[in-house]
């Protein structure tokens, strides 16, 4: 059993309770599943700066800073007790193409030598780490929502801005990824 | 000023102590573990989706849509309340522009970070501490756009 769980877990699992949080939060209290709008309540609490897009009762919407502090608790059980002692496994294409383009580390779940304390000392570290964000929160936002809010809880609902939301959430990562990261891990 | 879409409708009427909040950070838990466990809190996992050469992502997103949609048609189907007897109520997705811009421009924060905003949160949690810099960069992304967003297409 212990076996089973140190494993990396396939799929299928991961995609069924992903999927259940959907029905989860609804039931547990009429809320609907999208974990970006947790960077705008913490805004909201930290640094409204007489913003009306931050000036709300944001301790309404407490229950999805418990939610994401959560996940945090959860990243670090799993990988506390329940981590897998191999490498892990990456598609030989993609490690291929890393390795022609400067990445050394894959060992982890994340190359070390992109991010990392070390590597934010470097022009390639701090892009991928302060650039990177900077998109992810900001893009978010302006989309209404992420893979959480659009491509899981409003596809399921059948929402077609969300549809739209998603193509463009892929559309966007495809481009950077065959077009910038490349240039980006050159720096 | 554009509220809807973005707005919080979330807030559920009931007024709660703030320990009802506990299951929420219990299934935050349970969620981040499976982050963890199927690697979708990782860097190399977000690049093979990008570059077409693993099933993986594609296969957990899809599993997860699937299932949500068949639960939300059958609490739909069903009226169901939740647990605290309100009505479940989704509100409709309104489009605007800023689906487009805005999707396409996460898109590309996504594939450079590994990460959406809930796995920045695991990957902190699992020990990728740098990660706290993307994370308050992340902040800083969405209170910039708070700050202009009267000045963007929606």
């Amino acid at each position: 059993m212990m076996e089973l769980i140190s494993q990396p877990w396939p799929w299928y699992v991961a995609g069924i309770f992903i999927g259940l949080t959907v029905p989860a939060l609804l039931l547990m209290g009429n809320k609907t599943f999208g974990i970006s709008s947790s960077l705008r309540h913490i805004c909201a609490a930290c640094i409204p700066a007489k913003i009306p897009f931050f000036n709300y009762d944001w301790k309404k919407e407490s229950w999805n800073l418990y939610f994401v502090v959560g996940t945090l608790l959860g990243g670090f059980l799993a990988s506390q007790f329940l981590s897998n002692p191999e490498d892990m496994v990456i598609a030989d294409a993609t490690k291929a193409h890393l390795q022609k383009h400067g990445v050394i580390d894959f060992s982890g779940m994340m190359p070390s030598d992109v991010f990392s304390w070390e590597a934010l000392l470097s022009v390639r570290g701090l892009v991928f780490t302060v650039l990177g964000g900077f998109l992810v929160g900001f893009g978010t936002r302006w989309a209404g929502g992420c893979t959480s809010g659009h491509a899981i809880m409003g596809l399921s609902n059948l929402q077609w801005p969300s549809l739209v939301a998603t193509c463009c959430f892929m559309v966007g990562g495809i481009l950077m990824t065959w077009f910038g990261i490349p240039f980006l891990l050159s720096l | 000023m554009v509220e809807s879409g973005t707005a919080c409708v979330n807030e559920s009427a009931v007024v709660k102590p703030w320990y009802s909040n506990l299951k929420y950070l219990a299934l935050g838990v349970i969620f981040g573990i499976v982050f963890v466990k199927a690697e979708i809190i990782s860097w190399f996992r977000i690049q093979e989706m990008f570059r077409f050469e693993s099933f993986h992502m594609y296969g957990v997103i899809g599993t997860a849509v699937v299932v949500g949609m068949i639960s939300v048609q059958i609490i739909k189907a069903r009226k169901a309340k939740s647990f605290e007897g309100e009505p479940v109520v989704i509100h409709d997705k309104e489009f605007n522009k800023g689906q487009i811009y805005g999707g396409l421009i996460f898109g590309l924060g996504w594939a450079i970070t590994g990460a959406c905003p809930g796995p920045l949160f695991v990957q902190i949690g699992a020990g990728f501490t740098v990660v706290i810099v993307t994370f308050l960069s992340a902040i800083f992304g969405t209170w910039v756009y708070g700050k202009y967003r009267d000045h963007l297409p929606h």
